[in-house]
Order: structure tokens, then sequence, then C-alpha cells
């Protein structure tokens, strides 16, 4: 009998768990994707100007995304907590890596499902054009800056999951980190859109930062994450 | 122990960091307020230069030691506390450093650009270090025994080298409008009147020595509170079993 099931097994099983949980809850369809939707309008009102929406939608497409990440996380965790389910895992000798790479992989799939309705409603309400070299460009930047946001959710979760003052622990941890990823996935997503007299190529570039970023927390993610719900 | 070890909480180290803190701190009061000349372009404000470019650079220092302090913990051996210590005490004061250097910039931006922000990538680098660091001490504050503070904090203190370069980087891509080092120029040449760098390096070791001041004290007092916290805890654990004998 196998004593240590593999990394993959581990981040198979739990992403699988994480995303039935979801699925069988409907939080994210009936709660997150709303509420980012509501975001996307307030935006409008907010800013009452057809020219403007257009030029700053990419902006308000990853703010949106923001906001609901930190919902989405608290979640994540909130379901390992509420009965200790991260204790059992790390007692039974759960893998923390592969922990870390399941939680990742269910916050990258319910981040990609938000990110898409947000794009349509980016398309619908913002009147924003996209070409199909476009559309090359802004799947790339999709899959990069979601795959950072995953890591270091997953990540900074880990940290403050149980932890008292959680709901604003997370924000003030989060937001810095995630900076070049909204700075960079934003410039990215103008370039898509062609907005603001931007370039195509431009966007390329950002996109290698993004790319860098999930990389480098992937890593990170994957060599400290057991040191931090290690209790 | 006798009374006077009681009432003593400094080291020869500390007293010298605290005499040298001293003496330079007077010569850049004196020197910057008084005897350096004003600047041709700047004029007056050139003087908040003498607080803001040693505080900027003790803040960085801190953070580096932070930084240091932690990954010394996470991988050394024994996992020794002293150096969580020592990165949550360099932590603490090099926050407060950030601050004074981000009022500092700030006032002197008002002075000179005409502004008080602008989204520069140095001035950006440092809010988000000082926001990141903000959340550090957040972290250490959360509370559990003193190693499951040193190994969470560490791990984030060394997130924090991941982000604050990815950080950086990100801004220069979106814009660079920040005055050129004039000091550490790569160029080699250094347009300074002598008095004012002189003030400007006493400035720099000054705020040095006070920065090695505070962390030495500030870690002591951190070494002490977990003691007391230990022998709070020893002492109720040995009321409770002399409780349990009694009955």
């Amino acid at each position: 009998m196998s004593t240590s099931p593999n990394i993959a097994r581990v981040a198979r099983v739990v992403a699988a768990k994480d995303l039935r949980i979801e699925m069988r809850s409907h939080i994210v369809v009936q709660q997150v994707l709303p509420f980012a939707g509501l975001v996307m309008v307030m935006f409008a009102f907010a800013l009452d100007n057809d020219d403007v929406l257009q030029r700053v939608a990419g902006g308000l497409v990853w703010l949106a995304t923001l906001f609901s990440l930190f919902i989405v996380v608290q979640r994540s965790y909130a379901i390992e907590t509420s009965d200790g389910a991260l204790d059992a895992l790390r007692v039974a000798g759960v893998d923390s890596q592969g922990i870390f790479l399941g939680k990742s992989a269910a916050l990258f799939v319910q981040l990609i499902t938000l990110e898409m309705l947000l794009f349509v409603l980016a398309v619908v309400l913002y009147q924003v054009q996209l070409s199909l070299a476009g559309l090359v460009l802004l799947v790339t930047c999709v899959l990069c800056a979601t795959a950072g946001l995953a890591f270091v959710g997953t990540l900074y979760g880990g940290l403050t999951a149980g932890a008292r003052g959680r709901e604003t622990l997370l924000p003030l941890l989060l937001l810095p980190v995630v900076a070049p990823v909204v700075l960079s996935a934003t410039r990215a997503t103008e370039s898509a859109f062609l907005s603001g007299g931007t370039v195509l190529a431009d966007g390329w570039s950002w996109v290698g930062v993004l790319a860098v970023f999930a990389a480098l927390f992937g890593i990170g993610g994957l060599l400290s994450f057991g040191a931090l719900i290690e209790e | 122990m006798n009374s006077t070890a009681v009432r003593s909480v400094g080291t020869p180290s500390t007293r010298l960091f605290g005499l040298l803190a001293i003496v330079c701190m007077t010569w850049v009061v004196v020197g910057g307020l008084f005897f350096t000349p004003a600047d041709l372009n700047q004029g007056e404000s050139v003087r908040i230069m003498y607080v803001h470019v040693p505080t900027a650079w003790v803040a960085y220092l801190a953070f580096i030691v932070t930084g240091v302090a932690s990954a010394m913990f996470m991988f050394g051996k024994r996992h020794s506390l002293g150096f969580d210590r020592v990165a949550g005490a360099s932590a603490e004061v090099g926050l407060m450093f950030m601050a004074i250097t981000l009022i500092s910039g700030s006032l002197w931006g008002r002075l000179t650009w005409g502004t008080f922000w602008e989204w520069d990538p140095r001035l950006t680098t440092t809010a988000f270090l000082f926001v990141t660091y903000l959340g550090y001490m957040a972290v250490r504050g959360l509370g559990g025994s003193p190693q499951q503070r040193a190994r969470r904090s560490a791990v984030v203190a060394m997130l924090a080298v991941l982000e604050i370069p990815l950080v950086h980087f990100s801004v220069v891509m979106w814009r660079s409008l920040h005055q050129r080092a004039s000091v550490l120029s790569t160029d080699g040449d250094i347009k300074m009147d002598g008095l004012m760098l002189t003030t400007l390096f006493v400035g720099v070791i000054g705020f040095t020595c006070t920065f090695a001041w505070l962390v030495s004290h500030r870690q002591r007092v951190m070494a002490m509170r977990d003691i007391l916290l230990a022998t709070q805890l020893d002492s109720a654990l040995n009321e409770r079993i002399a409780e349990g004998s009694q009955s």
C-alpha cells in the first residue's frame, strides 16, 4: 500500500472536493457572480461616461475580479476551518504542497468563471471592441493573471485562515502583493481592447510580468504553504 | 541579582550606538539648519533632505535586516527565536522610519514639484513596502505561541522579498518621473557642496546608529515578554497541579 500519495493526486482530490462543495452550495453562482456583476454596474454609474468607461474597461474588470477574489478566498478557507478540515488533512499526513496546488486549482477555476462573466459584461455594458489578435492576448493575460491571483490567494488565505480579524487582515496582506497583477493585467487588457490609443504589441510585455509573478508565487507557495498552515 | 543589574537594560554596544546617535544627530540639526547653504534651485527646502535621505536608507536597511533575520530563522537548524525577535524589532523600527520618509518626501515634493504625491516608481514602491510591513506587523499580532508567530511572520517577510521587486519593476514599466539620485549617481559625479554632503553622511550614520540602538532595545523587550509569557504559563500550570494535589 502506498503511504504517501503523490502531490498531483492530492491536488486533484483537494481541487475536486473544493469545486464539488462550491457546485453544491451555489455560493459562487448565487452570490459572488451577481456581486461582481453589480460592481461593474456601479462603476458605470460612478463614471457615467461611455468614452471613459471604454477607456478604463480593462482596469474595472480587474478591480471587480480583485474585490471578488477576497470573497472567494475567504469562502475557500471557511469550508476548511469551520469543522477543522484543514487540521484533519494535516494530521492525516496529507502533503501540504498537494493541498496548496489543489486549492489553487479550485480557486483558478472559480476565478476564470468569474472573469468570463466580467469580460462579457465589459463588452455589453462598456461597448469595448475585441479583434482576434486581441482575443489571443486577452486569453493569455487572463490565464497568467488568474494563476498568479490563485497562488497568492491560496497562500495568504491559508495564513489568515482561522485567525481573528481575517476579514480585514486578508485584504491588507493581499492588496500590496497583487498590485503588480492588477497593474500588468490592466495594461495588457487595455492593449487587447486597443483602448486609449494603445497598441497590441505592448500588451505582451505585461503578460511577461504576469507569467513571472505566477511562477515566483507558485514556487514560493509550494515551498512555504506547509509552514503557514502548520499549527 | 544585584539592584544595578535590574535597573540597567543597556549593554556596552547599545551605549555606544546611543552616544554616536546623539553626537551625529546634534551635528545634523545644527549643521542642517544653520551652517549648510540653501540650494540654488530648491532653496531652503533642501534641508528636508538631511532627514529624508537617511530615514529612507534606514527604512530599506531595516527591511533587509527583517528579510535576512527571517530567512535565518526559517533555514537555521535551531529555528532560533532570537532571529525572529530581531526581524520583528527591525520591521517595527523600519516602519517608523518609512513613515518619516514618506511624510518628509511628501512635504519636499509639495515645495519642489508642487504636489504632495507623484506616481513615481520609487515613491510608489516605498508606499507599497510600508503597507506590506503594516501587514507583516498585523501577522505578528495574530497570537499563538512564539514559534507559530515566528514561522508565520518569517514566511510573510520572505514573500515580501519576492513582492517588492515585482512591484517596483511593474511601476517602472508603468511610468518614471522621480528625480535621479544625486549622491549615488552612476556617473560618479557628485554635485553637492562639501558641508552639505558631510552633513548628509553624518545624518546617515546618526540615523543608522539610532536604528541599531532602537532594535537592540526592542528585541530585548520582546525576549523579556516571551520569557514572561512562558513563566506565567509555567506558574499557572504549577498552581493547577498544586490545586489538584490538595483536593
